[in-house]
């Protein structure tokens, strides 16, 4: 097997999900990887404990064009004979990956959760986590958008010897006009742990509490969908169906109810602690620890706690 | 400006998600279909209202069997001026995205609309194939668009903000919250939509690049273990030592 894998390095750094691309394709076959974006060499040298035996770089291509990008990706393709091309399942991904399963008619298995089986079937997630598809693919040549945070990272040593690459990908057919950046220091859709809040916390001049438990645990806030309607908390935050769905390892919730729609945007996280006054919640019913208490109460309670857990160690 | 928006059938969010046939097929036994909620509020209602102020034509396209028919009604009812149905059961999202393109090209459309994903299979597919397969621009997750002559204006999210883009016509989007809000039929609308044409066409031969071939529900989580407010120490122990999370 030849694997291909894409990972985005625009922001020129090396991200945790894209090192689980490039573990997972190294679990498959021989793994090349293709980036584009200004990042240094440096950066892409730990490709190398992750499994890439090379590194293709192209400094020029910007992300914004899907179509550049696939034409990009299409010719690493070719150059390593890849039958096999893997992408992170995230905003880059989404973009890409359809265009380049179209230009090679390589069957497109999206939201993959676990390596291919001995039969080349692969696990995905459908029905908004409510269920799993088990896919297969007929063509002889696939694409695989693996789901961020969902098989585990496998430090594998290889040569990732790192070259440019610059094939011809034509004029891009999108221009970029503007980039507004968000706001915060851990990326939700990176983030191992996220701490949540919902309208039981009243106004968004209460959130203090949700920042200072996830600054001292190194996590990642988010909120549900009626606290960013209202304008408490950026777009940006928001989880659930119609926002972003993540899957850290801990999801801690406190003030949301867990209506099916929110349930949908976290019910992939490993382990999820509900925070709630009402006992009646429906949260409680996917949570892995529950509290039935004031999220004003017991936010600060948990910070100290978890405070004196890291004073310990 | 000709507006094409992909309108697909979905079982409804609140659905009893369930498998037949050795769980090889979704059970739509009691189930109630709707239009995927992102082509709907999202695609649809941003390439009404753009029709509504510049002037042109929307048209929805699904590819699926005559039992699709209700959910076109409603897409028309909603505003669109005309339908289109591939009479075929949607096979995989290359076949569909085929039939799309195919159609698009011969009718010159403007802007191709898509949601950003069904809330069924989740893949996100159908929007970027189509771009390939017409060789267009394609712009995913969309929030936002707005077209002066053949150049649109968009938002669309990114890793850590969001990117405004120009492009012209003719280009896909996918289309993600912030595009448009909810519009709800009217009785007029309900009405018209008896009337409006909606053309059946054959589908043009494609063969599946991929299937499922058996689907899985996830294990049952066990129950939730309670911890009191006042013991919240015990929460970060069991999170420390049990769950192995901090």
């Amino acid at each position: 097997m030849s694997v291909l894998v894409y990972i985005d390095t625009l922001g020129g750094t090396v991200t945790k999900n894209s090192l689980g691309a490039v573990s997972y394709g190294a679990q498959i076959g021989s793994t090349t990887v293709v980036t584009n974006g200004r990042v240094d060499a440096s950066e892409l040298e730990q490709l190398k404990n992750y499994g890439a035996e090379k590194v293709l770089v192209n400094r020029s291509v910007e992300g914004a064009d899907a179509s550049q990008l696939t034409k990009l990706i299409v010719a690493a393709a070719e150059q390593v004979g890849a039958d096999t091309i893997i992408f992170t399942n995230d905003l880059t991904g989404k973009a890409v990956a359809p265009r380049v399963s179209a230009n090679l008619k390589a069957g497109l298995v999206s939201g993959a959760i676990a390596l291919p089986e001995a039969d080349g079937s692969i696990k995905t997630n459908v029905f908004s986590g409510k269920a799993f598809g088990i896919m297969k693919v007929h063509s002889p040549k696939r694409v695989i958008s693996l789901t961020p945070n969902a098989t585990e990272i496998k430090e594998i040593s290889a040569a990732g010897s790192v070259e440019e690459f610059s094939p011809e990908v034509g004029t891009p057919g999108v221009t970029v006009k503007e980039v507004k950046k968000q706001e915060g220091d851990v990326l939700l859709t990176e983030a191992e742990l996220v701490v949540s809040a919902g309208r039981g916390l009243k106004g968004p001049e209460n959130w203090g509490i949700v920042e200072d438990l996830a600054k001292t645990l190194g996590a990642a806030t988010a909120c549900s969908r009626p606290v960013s309607d209202i304008g408490w908390r950026p777009h940006h935050e928001h989880v659930g169906q119609t926002g972003i769905a993540i899957r850290p390892n801990l999801y801690i919730a406190a003030g949301i109810s867990g209506a099916i729609q929110h349930l949908a945007g976290v019910n992939g996280s490993k382990v999820i602690v509900v925070i709630n006054t009402d006992p009646e919640a429906p949260f409680f019913k996917a949570a892995d620890y529950g509290v039935v208490g004031d999220a004003f109460d017991v936010l600060p309670k948990l910070n100290e706690e978890i405070k004196k857990l890291q004073a310990q160690s | 400006m000709k507006f094409l928006v992909c309108i697909s059938k979905v079982p409804d969010t609140t659905s009893k998600i369930d498998f037949t046939d050795n769980n090889s097929k979704f059970n739509e036994a009691g189930v109630q279909f709707i239009v995927n909620p992102y082509d709907e509020w999202y695609a649809l209602v941003r390439a009404l209202e753009l029709k509504e102020s510049l002037g042109g034509s929307v048209t929805t396209i699904t590819v699926g069997p005559a039992t699709d028919e209700p959910i076109i009604r409603k897409a028309l009812a909603i505003g669109a001026d005309n339908a289109v149905r591939i009479n075929a059961e949607p096979g995989d999202a290359y076949f569909t995205a085929h039939q799309i393109a195919e159609y698009a090209k011969a009718n010159a459309f403007d802007v191709v609309l898509t949601g950003k994903e069904t809330i069924n299979y989740n893949g996100s597919q159908i929007g970027g194939m189509v771009a390939e397969l017409m060789g267009t621009p394609y712009i995913s997750l969309a929030t936002k668009m707005d077209l002066n002559g053949n150049t649109a204006t968009l938002e669309k999210e990114m890793v850590g903000g969001v990117e405004i883009v120009e492009v012209n016509t003719p280009f896909v989007l996918s289309a993600a919250k912030g595009m448009a809000e909810q519009r709800i039929p009217n009785m007029r609308g309900i009405m018209a939509a008896r009337t409006k044409p909606l053309e059946v066409i054959e589908p043009v031969p494609c063969d599946d690049l991929t299937s499922f071939v058996s689907f899985e529900l996830p294990p049952e989580k066990s129950e939730v273990k309670l911890v009191d407010a006042d013991n919240i120490g015990e929460l970060v122990n069991l999170l420390h030592n049990e769950a192995k999370v901090i």
